[in-house]
């Protein structure tokens, strides 16, 4: 039995410390936001915020994430209300949608550090998400978009 | 009323997120199933006015509307919906749509006759049955509120989910005319609207999924949940067309959490209670193959197999005038050999799918572009009767051609036979990558004649590469391969003499039909040689196919309107240069100009490409324009990166980490214009993938004076000492 804060909530899952966080989150706690995309860490389809940064959760272990707070797409918002969210509904920025999640847990991730991203920081920040739908503009003017919101909600 | 609508529109948007993944009923994206005969949709017949198979209309004013082309981020689920809300006159974003079943006698594409998406062909194929579904609708139900006044038809008309009796402003709303329009005849030839009518066709319309995208909530076929369902992963062959010679599966069953070994037909399946399980599962396995024929073959032997072809005459495909003899006299003549990898789609999702096969039923939940051939296998492979065989489509986490094929759905439907429960069946990014349908790979050979005022008098190119038709089975061996030959044998210029020849040469590499297919590489290989013949004739690229494009007036205009919108000639930043190329694709034209320079070290960098398509009519624009952005991001990630290497039969790359992806820092700025001509509608998704990689070698040539006639390009090459 391992216990992991999954958005807010403290969850005993049966599973082995060394399963990779991503398969306890999906099979175990049935969030299925988190997405499979490489099993490598190169893609970021499975970024979920550890502490509040970003971690690549096929590669990190339950074990290695025990009482820490992990933040999955799920519990970014209550209301599908977060700047980035809002900004991606806005710009409509998903295609297949598949690796969003991850894009926006890193994009969410940046703003937090950083009220006002340069296209430099979001580069830096996004080089490690992969779309392959290409909707790379539209991530970059979305994170622009998500500041604004940001500023004038703050 | 309008409290409910609301209401049961919410409850619909639910029921296409998690909350409402009733599994067992049939439905995972939302949607009743008439076909089950589980769902009530059948029962609900009385106060439902569906006047055919694409809308139902309630006695609470619910409009449902079917959409039967599978979302796989092109934005079918928003746009071909709107197609009939215009005509029918509804307000869009209180209709609830759902996902259309495997039923081909009712979702079939009216053109190819079957429900398998692919080649562009959602708009266009399907735009004038949708209208006329929603204008026939929209007419019995103005039938019906004239007849309830006593007016003629002529008397009334609609506005969003109202009939209104134009002189004296009456009005009722749809739900109260659905019983009385159910009882009248369909029209079969109804009014349609003129372009200037259109509510929502041609205008802006946000994506119908993107809430469900951006909180985890969109159910692909990776997430979807079965009571009971077991996790399979099936250990293949390296080598293609290999087979199993004898498996031992003692070490694999002694891991927790692993269920059943089995032998398929794709391989050895280790099925368990987890994804993490069965992978390991995998690992713990001993397979001994018989690796065939295919063992012998490498990237090499097939380089050098069509370098030896390509001295045949081959198969003619387009022959004008006599090139051979306008090229032997004499003249300035102009000779290239380009050379194109085989390339693998690489969908986000790994390929899945999940199955529950019994002896009396079968069901399959897949992320699938043919869920009418998704039917047909399961139907193959349970015993079913076809019609019987349910399908319930996910979305897609990416298509590309790839989700067309049947392998991942055949993997489920035989693992869940063999266990006896539902399976899921996960592919590892290493089996997306190693056990794929590949865009071909071809070496072609160009010549071409100028005479001495520069004006080309002769064309000649011959293709060398395996035909995907022809290995499907679905065209002839000993004919010309259509996808081998689109947008080689139709180049547009207008050259006296021209010359296309096909030779066929398959290594038994498995092909497949890969975004924009053959005119991904055709394109390439055409689009950069004319700017080799402009470039020896001494003109301008743009002016020089300008000149030769008097014939086809569609390319020119996109041409000119790209060299237009990218200040075409105008001076940029010093090592700055600009490339340009135009093709015709899946019914559209398309043209892009790409801004380049080129590092010391040889490395590339697109800073920006104006996109310029013209779609004949673009439904959805700011979807027509994320076609464009996406599709030249897919056609970057092939110049730059794009390469399956053939090792003795088997695929050498595994990962993103040697099959990258192009990522944020290398995405260049993209500006797309529409050029809506009013022609029939063409297609989207594919459209804007052909002319990006002419477009920027070209770009590179005028930078550097170097020529990239071999794709992925070698930094190498371009290197300055």
């Amino acid at each position: 039995m391992i216990t992991l804060t999954v958005n807010g909530k403290r969850r005993q899952v049966d599973a082995p410390p060394d399963m990779p966080l991503l398969w306890v989150i999906r099979e175990k706690l049935n969030l299925t936001g988190t997405k499979f995309g490489c099993g490598v860490a190169v893609c970021g389809a499975c970024n979920v915020l550890v502490d509040g940064s970003p971690v690549r959760s096929c590669v990190t272990t339950a074990g290695a994430v025990a009482g820490k707070k992990i933040t999955t797409i799920e519990g970014l918002s209550a209301k599908n209300d977060h700047p980035v969210q809002k900004a991606w509904i806005e710009l409509d920025v998903p295609q297949c949608g598949y690796c969003q999640s991850g894009q926006i847990l890193s994009a969410a991730a940046l703003l937090a550090q950083k009220a006002a991203p340069t296209d430099a920081d979001i580069d830096n920040a996004m080089a490690g998400n992969i779309c392959r739908c290409g909707t790379y503009q539209r991530i970059r003017a979305g994170i622009h978009r998500a500041a604004q919101i940001k500023k004038e909600g703050a | 009323m309008a409290t409910l609508r609301t209401t049961q529109a919410r409850i619909s948007r639910r029921a296409l997120i998690k909350g409402g993944l009733a599994v067992g009923t049939g439905l995972v994206v939302g949607f009743r199933l008439p076909v089950t005969g589980r769902g009530t949709a059948l029962a609900q017949t009385t106060g439902v006015f569906a006047p055919n198979q694409w809308i139902k209309i309630d006695r609470d004013g619910l409009v449902t509307i079917v959409n039967s082309v599978v979302e796989m981020g092109q934005g079918s689920l928003t746009t071909m919906p709107a197609i009939v809300a215009d005509e029918l006159d509804t307000d869009l974003a209180k209709v609830r749509v759902d996902q259309a079943p495997a039923n081909p006698k009712l979702y079939a594409n009216p053109v190819t006759n079957t429900q398998s998406y692919g080649g562009s062909r959602g708009v266009r194929d399907h735009i004038t049955m949708l209208r006329k579904a929603g204008a026939a609708a929209r007419e019995m139900l103005m039938q019906a509120g004239a007849n309830e006044w006593g007016v003629p038809l002529d008397d009334v008309t609609t506005e969003p989910d109202a009939v209104v009796h134009k002189s004296t402003g009456r009005r009722l709303p749809y739900s109260a005319l659905v019983d009385k329009a159910a009882k009248l005849p369909v029209p079969q030839n109804p009014k349609l609207k003129t372009p200037d009518q259109f509510r929502y066709i041609g205008k802006a319309m946000p994506r119908r999924d993107t809430p469900l995208k951006v909180n985890g909530a969109a159910i692909y076929g990776m997430d979807v949940q079965v009571p009971g369902m077991l996790i399979a992963s099936i250990e293949r062959c390296p080598v293609f067309g290999g087979k199993v010679k004898s498996f031992d599966a003692t070490a694999a069953k002694r891991i927790r959490g692993v269920k059943h070994v089995v032998q398929v037909s794709n391989g050895v399946a280790v099925v368990g209670d987890s994804f993490w399980t069965v992978t390991r599962g995998r690992k713990a396995l001993k397979v001994e193959w018989d690796e065939g024929p295919v063992a012998v073959v490498s990237s090499a032997s097939i380089s050098q197999g069509y370098e030896a072809a390509s001295g045949q005459t081959g198969q003619v495909a387009r022959n004008d005038g006599d090139a051979d003899k306008s090229l032997a006299a004499g003249g300035k003549t102009v000779e290239g050999i380009y050379q194109v990898p085989f390339l693998e789609h690489a969908c986000m999702e790994p390929m899945n799918a999940t199955a529950l096969v019994k002896p009396d039923s079968c069901e399959i939940w897949a992320p699938t572009q043919n869920p009418g051939g998704t039917q047909i296998t399961g139907a193959r492979i349970s015993g079913v009767p076809v019609e019987k065989v349910v399908v319930n489509t996910t979305f897609l986490g990416g298509g590309f051609g790839r989700r067309g094929e049947q392998d991942f759905i055949v993997d489920a439907l035989e693992t869940s036979k063999a266990v006896g429960a539902p399976v899921k069946v996960i592919w590892t990014r290493e089996d997306d990558l190693q056990h794929s349908f590949y865009r071909p790979a071809t070496y072609n050979i160009f010549k071409a004649a100028l005479d001495d005022k520069g004006q080309p008098v002769a064309w000649w190119n011959r293709v060398v590469g395996p035909g995907i038709l022809i290995q499907k089975g679905r065209a002839q061996a000993g004919t010309i391969d259509g996808t081998a030959m689109e947008g080689a044998r139709n180049m547009p210029y207008d050259i006296p003499n021209v010359r296309v020849e096909w030779v066929h040469k398959d290594y038994g590499i498995p092909l497949g039909f890969w975004r924009s297919v053959g005119t991904s590489q055709n394109a390439f290989i055409v689009e950069s040689f004319v700017d080799e013949m402009a470039h020896a004739a001494g003109k301008d690229p743009f002016e020089f196919r300008r000149s030769l494009l008097g014939k086809a007036p569609r390319h020119k205009a996109v041409l000119e309107l790209a060299a237009s919108k990218a200040n075409w000639g105008s001076p940029l930043p010093a090592g700055r240069a600009r490339g340009i190329a135009v093709c015709f694709s899946y019914a559209s034209y398309a043209a892009h100009v790409a801004e380049v320079s080129v590092a010391p070290d040889g490395k590339v960098r697109v800073h920006k490409l104006v996109g310029v398509i013209d779609p004949g009519l673009a439904v959805n624009p700011d979807q027509v324009k994320a076609q464009m952005e996406g599709g030249a991001i897919y056609a970057l990630t092939a110049v730059y990166y794009g390469q399956i290497t053939i090792d003795r039969g088997r695929v050498k790359q595994t990962n993103f980490t040697d099959y990258p992806m192009l990522r944020i820092d290398e995405a260049p700025v993209m500006d797309v214009h529409i050029l809506n001509s009013g022609e029939a509608a063409g297609g989207l998704g594919e459209p804007g993938v052909p002319t990006v990689a002419p477009a920027v070698c070209n770009a590179i040539f005028a930078a550097t004076g170097k020529r990239i006639r071999q794709l992925p390009i070698q930094t190498d090459l371009l290197k300055r000492a």
